[in-house]
């Protein structure tokens, strides 16, 4: 509680959580509003923002209008996002916390894997998931979460590393507790705060990765996708180059508001280093 | 001496870790439908299956799993990275064309994210929670939530389209036969769209490192032993805080280099460069496995020698490193 | 009587809103006389390190100066400006920090260190510059100066490190030396020598030193005058040897009678009883080994150490850092793995038993850990935390709260504190519900690890109290472990000395303190601060429960 409140105490954290809620709205909104296919023919092709009253974003190249997709973007945007991250910090969280507590070989072979994925640069390994198993909607979002993990795993394992010499899981040891029981029960709940906190880094980065994906024409190319369109604009990018601009700022706003929320929870948890400055 | 033979220990001990990922790259090969002769077949467009068989027997793919691995393995060793069958020609030449573009784009966009981020960073610390340390924290934010090629396009909308200044994409003026240094300028001059276009991601990283790591060492206790000697602010930011609080800058270059690599893929793109990444991006268009994962093998090469660099710096920076922890 | 060098005046230093008081000092006055050393004492949060951030204007940010004067040879400090006091520190006011370790810059040699005293201060050329730092690095009897010059932080001990940091603050003779703690992270051993060295240097040139400790041991080996602080208040001052025999307040009284004499109570000899817990050559020795590594390096951390617990006794193990004591306490609870040995307990040999066995047996040997803050999980509540031991093997939940309620009252605590959170209790109250702990399992060994080293000395006394209760009530046997020869001469009935993982000499505690054989618990007893002072016998005082 007093955490939360410090939250709302700090102005960019909740501009953060503003925005946030401003692109859930807008996903939410958009079947609501968009109810037919993004993708459709909808009218002339390029028209500018503002000349049109039907179409306040104007359209793209193929005649799609653009809001529609911005709306519906949100939708893909946020489930490629969230579901992204979660395959991540299960897969980071799980590997970390193996390799901090039991230390050895197991923590010698889990980190030679995990420097193996940090050696591989992430977005060409994500090139070469997509080259071998295809581009729909799963498999991206599967992807992007099987290249974002190391960073996770390595947080968890230096956090495992120092609970685990901390007195109070000696003392579950001397209790008589198990191993898994003290991995989960007693120290996991110790070492998320940190991990909960870089979680909106690894969105943000997932984010980032798909719009780039389907900037490259490499994403699903049956989701409207901010990223898409982007790409989709950039064949008339000299003379409409608002069909780029726009999801590009939708980009912008969902990135800066998922690390915004990151941040301030950071500050929040660590009143420590606030208090300091 | 002592940090050559440090750097070349854990050199050695990325061994493993390359084994791991060749391993992978090959299990990701068979996963792939089709292999090679597929690829060949149609790029000729099809071809007759005893024809097929008998290529499949040269390139060894009628052999067991395990004896295609040691193949596999014993092929990249010796850096034969095989046949592009859309260049139609070694995977390795192809690369080598490819390669001193990226390279060029990645050492001055590390240079400049490096360098700006420092800057930006100790002057974000000195000032913590006044307007410049705002003004660039926020900076910093957008430059980390914007996409790379969004700010590349939108760069050459105003400097290129609009106002003319920067020439929209390419590696040079092709067919000006600029040589010597008018050729170095002419390149210098097409690459600073795509520089700052990579580098803004890594200036944001970098600068909110350095202000973290600032802020940080400013607290410890020989930042106060060294205000107790009666020291000024600056001798005490510039001799005793500096050094320190580059310490995790130095290891995040290692970390990065493997994201600013595949920055390059889209970076490239967008302009045109005729780069390792662009190469990756056609090779993924292109259904050339062969070339991509060549790909991806130099540039975990090229990762592990980056690291190779960061630890000789690092332990030049730090001499308890030397101590062995 | 002389002009004071440095005085201060009705100080009051003002903490930022939130905290727990206003003021960190109140109005404090001191004088500080050329070539004396004043002892500033006081418990943790007395505000006495606040003195010394004052007096150098290094405070921490949000916390300032509201009031009073501090005056260097008359003139006022708090006038000065950040130039001035610039020239002030370190050439005229030195100070030297508790932690050797982390007060030194990690990347720059030490002579660099030293030598940056002059030339911030001084315009002497490099090679002045040198010679003067290595005649410091001799001065301060650092063994082999030359090699010192050269050498980073990290490749010296604590002590050497130390003494570094008073070459460094005497460099440009200072009038007005500070030292915050200079003693407390060192071994005893090390802290006689960096005591008698400051005590030394301080004759020879004739500085100022207001020395700020929180160990009366320390007081009675160094001070020429005493000053006691409490909340930010001074309670007391006066020459050494007054406060120390005849000490006048309340508070001052309290603190002293806190402190355990060096001597075991004379009472009591109890008969010895056949022993219950059996350490046979128990062996752990720690390789660090890597592949690509050319030899690793090995450690004998315990080598072949045998001892005896009595049933009912208590066996204290005392050693300095590195002896190998919280190693062999580990082993004993199977937290470590033991290389070689045995360990016998009522005819069970726990270091045979695998993991899972011993998980069964954990019941039997139950450990009270030293630091406070970090032995509670912080996201259990007090009972649960309790509780969890004897769910664990079994008992329902409902029966192991009554339990730990019964617990909570048995050491002293509220039964309505089992509903709290580990943050919400102080640091005495911690290891009190540690210790209940503990003791929910009704073990019949209990391992307490310098369960009492981390506590103000007050509370130091209620704790080690309440634990000679719980053992005679309950018939505990205790393995008692403590780099701190007051502590153990209080409670232990035998006592073995450990160095370097092996055990020098072992017998009972009477004639251990009386009569060592070894030179090492020779060198040991004579190291212990103020081991020449005997605290008076007072009146006892109204107990407070920390």
């Amino acid at each position: 509680m007093q955490a939360f409140r410090r939250y709302l105490r700090n102005p960019a954290a909740v501009l953060g959580l503003l925005l946030l809620l401003l692109v859930i709205g807008v996903a939410l909104a958009a079947p609501l509003l968009y109810p037919e296919d993004p993708l459709d023919l909808a009218g002339r092709p390029l028209q500018w923002p503002g000349a049109n009253p039907r179409f306040p974003l104007g359209t793209d190249p193929s005649g799609r209008d653009i809001a529609a997709q911005v709306f519906h973007g949100a939708r893909v945007t946020l489930l490629i996002g969230a579901v992204a991250t979660l395959v991540s910090l299960g897969i980071g969280i799980l590997a970390g916390a193996l390799a901090g507590y039991h230390g050895g070989w197991v923590d010698d072979a889990l980190m030679r894997v995990t420097e193996a994925f940090q050696i591989l640069p992430s977005f060409l390994l994500l090139l070469v998931l997509v080259a071998v198993f295809g581009s729909d909607l799963a498999t991206v979002t599967l992807a992007i979460g099987l290249v974002s993990w190391p960073a996770t795993a390595r947080l968890t394992r230096a956090e495992f590393l120092s609970l685990r010499s901390r007195e109070f899981v000696q003392a579950c040891r001397t209790l008589g507790m198990g191993d898994a029981r003290i991995i989960f029960r007693e120290i996991l709940p110790n070492a998320l705060p940190p991990v909960i906190v870089y979680a909106g880094v690894v969105m943000a980065t997932a984010i980032l990765l798909e719009s780039a994906l389907a900037f490259l024409n490499l994403s699903d190319p049956n989701v409207a996708s901010w990223g898409n369109l982007i790409g989709a604009g950039r064949g008339v990018l000299r003379t409409q180059w608002y069909v780029s601009a726009i999801p590009g700022v939708a980009i912008l706003v969902a990135v800066l508001a998922v690390s915004l929320v990151g941040q301030g929870l950071n500050d929040a948890l660590n009143p420590r280093l606030k208090a300091a400055a | 001496m002592r940090i050559l033979a440090l750097a070349l220990r854990r050199l050695a001990a990325s061994l493993p870790t390359l084994l791991i990922i060749l391993a992978g790259l090959f299990l990701l090969l068979q996963l792939a439908p089709g292999d090679t002769v597929d690829a060949l077949a149609a790029q000729m467009g099809g071809g007759d299956p005893a024809m097929m068989a008998r290529l499949r027997e040269f390139y060894g793919l009628d052999l067991s799993v395990p004896a295609q691995l040691a193949r596999y393995m014993g092929r990249l060793v010796r850096l034969d990275l095989g046949f592009s069958a859309i260049y139609g020609k070694p995977v390795a030449a192809v690369i080598l064309e490819r390669l001193p573009v990226t390279l060029l784009l990645m050492g001055s966009s590390l240079s400049l994210a490096f360098a700006g981020g420092m800057a930006l960073g100790v002057l974000a610390a000195r000032r913590v929670n006044r307007w410049p340390d705002t003004l660039i924290s926020t900076l910093g934010l957008v430059f980390y939530a914007t996409p790379s090629f969004w700010f590349g396009l939108m760069g050459i909308v105003l400097f290129a389209v609009n106002l003319g200044w920067l020439p929209a994409g390419g590696f040079e003026e092709v067919g000006a036969g600029h040589t010597g240094l008018r050729r170095a300028v002419d390149i210098a001059w097409h690459l600073v769209l795509p520089t700052v276009t990579l580098t803004l991601i890594f200036l944001a990283i970098y600068l909110r490192i350095m202000r973290a790591s600032m802020l940080e060492v400013m607290t410890q206790d020989f930042v106060r032993t060294a205000r107790a000697k009666g020291l000024g602010e600056t001798a005490v930011v510039v001799r005793h805080a500096l050094r320190n609080a580059l310490l995790p800058m130095v290891t995040l270059i290692g970390l990065q280099a493997g994201t600013m690599l595949g920055g390059s893929v889209v970076v490239e793109s967008v302009f045109a460069l005729p780069g390792l990444g662009r190469l990756a991006y056609e090779s993924v268009v292109q259904r050339d496995l062969n070339t991509l994962l060549g790909i991806v093998f130099v540039s975990a090469l090229l990762v592990i020698l980056v690291n190779f660099v960061v630890d000789l710096i690092y332990a030049r920076l730090d001499p308890r490193i030397l101590a062995g922890r | 009587m002389s002009a004071p060098v440095l005085a201060v005046e009705g100080l009051q230093v003002a903490l930022p809103p939130g905290a727990d008081r206003p003021l960190a000092l109140a109005g404090v006055s001191l004088a500080l006389r050329k070539g004396e050393i004043l002892c500033l004492v006081g418990e943790s949060g007395s505000g006495k390190s606040m003195m010394a951030g004052a007096v150098m204007r290094l405070l921490p940010p949000a916390v300032r100066v509201a009031s009073g004067a501090i005056r260097l040879d008359g003139e006022d400090l708090l006038a000065a400006s950040e130039a001035e006091m610039r020239r002030v520190r370190g050439a005229r006011i030195a100070m030297i920090f508790q932690e050797p370790m982390t007060a030194l810059n990690p990347l720059r040699s030490i002579g660099d260190q030293i030598g940056e005293m002059f030339r911030t201060h001084t315009a002497l050329s490099a090679a002045e510059t040198e010679a003067r730092t290595l005649a410091l690095l001799e001065e301060v009897r650092i063994p082999d100066p030359r090699a010192a010059l050269r050498a980073f932080p990290h490749e010296l001990s604590g002590g050497q490190r130390q003494r570094a940091m008073i070459a460094m603050a005497l460099a440009l003779e200072p009038e007005v030396l500070i030292a915050d703690e200079p003693t407390t992270a060192l071994d005893v051993t090390t802290q006689a020598q960096i005591l008698a060295l400051i005590r030394d240097l301080q004759h020879r040139h004739g500085t100022a030193v207001l020395f700020i400790t929180h160990d009366f041991g320390v007081v009675a080996e160094i001070a020429d005058r005493i000053a006691v602080l409490r909340q930010g208040a001074l309670v007391e001052e006066g020459p050494a040897a007054e406060v120390l025999n005849r000490p006048q307040h309340p508070y001052t009284r309290t603190l002293i009678a806190a402190v355990p004499p060096l001597a075991p109570p004379p009472a009591a000899t109890r008969p010895e009883a056949p022993p219950i817990l059996v350490v046979d050559r128990l062996s752990k020795t720690y390789r660090r080994a890597g592949l690509f590594r050319r030899g690793g390096r090995e450690t004998r951390a315990v080598a072949d150490v045998s001892l005896a617990l009595p049933k009912g006794g208590t066996l204290g193990i005392v050693g300095e850092s590195g002896s190998g004591k919280s190693t062999l306490a580990r082993l004993i609870l199977r937290l470590l793995d033991p290389d070689g040995g045995a360990i016998h307990l009522d005819g069970l040999d726990l270091a045979r038993l695998s993991h899972r066995a011993m998980r069964r047996e954990a019941w039997r040997v139950q450990m009270v850990f030293q630091d406070p803050y970090a032995s509670l999980n912080p996201r259990r509540r007090a009972g649960e935390l309790v509780a969890q031991g004897p769910m664990l093997h079994g008992v329902p939940r409902a029966e192991a709260m009554a339990r730990a309620r019964e617990l909570f009252e048995l050491v002293g605590l509220r039964p309505d504190a089992m509903d709290r959170f580990p943050h919400e209790f102080s640091g005495g109250q911690r290891q009190r519900i540690g210790l209940a702990r503990a003791l929910a399992l009704r073990p019949e060994v209990l391992v307490a690890d310098e369960a009492v080293s981390a506590l103000d000395v007050s509370v130091q006394a209620q704790v080690l109290r309440l634990l000679a209760e719980l053992r005679d009530r309950l018939g505990l046997s205790l393995l008692f472990i403590t780099h701190d020869l007051r502590v153990a001469a209080q409670i232990c009935d035998r006592i073995a000395v450990m160095r370097h993982g092996v055990v020098v000499e072992e017998g009972r505690a009477a004639e251990v303190f009386g009569a060592p054989q070894h030179d090492y618990t020779r060198a040991l007893l004579a190291s212990v601060p103020g081991r020449g002072w005997t605290p008076p016998t007072l009146p006892a005082e109204a107990q407070e429960t920390a």
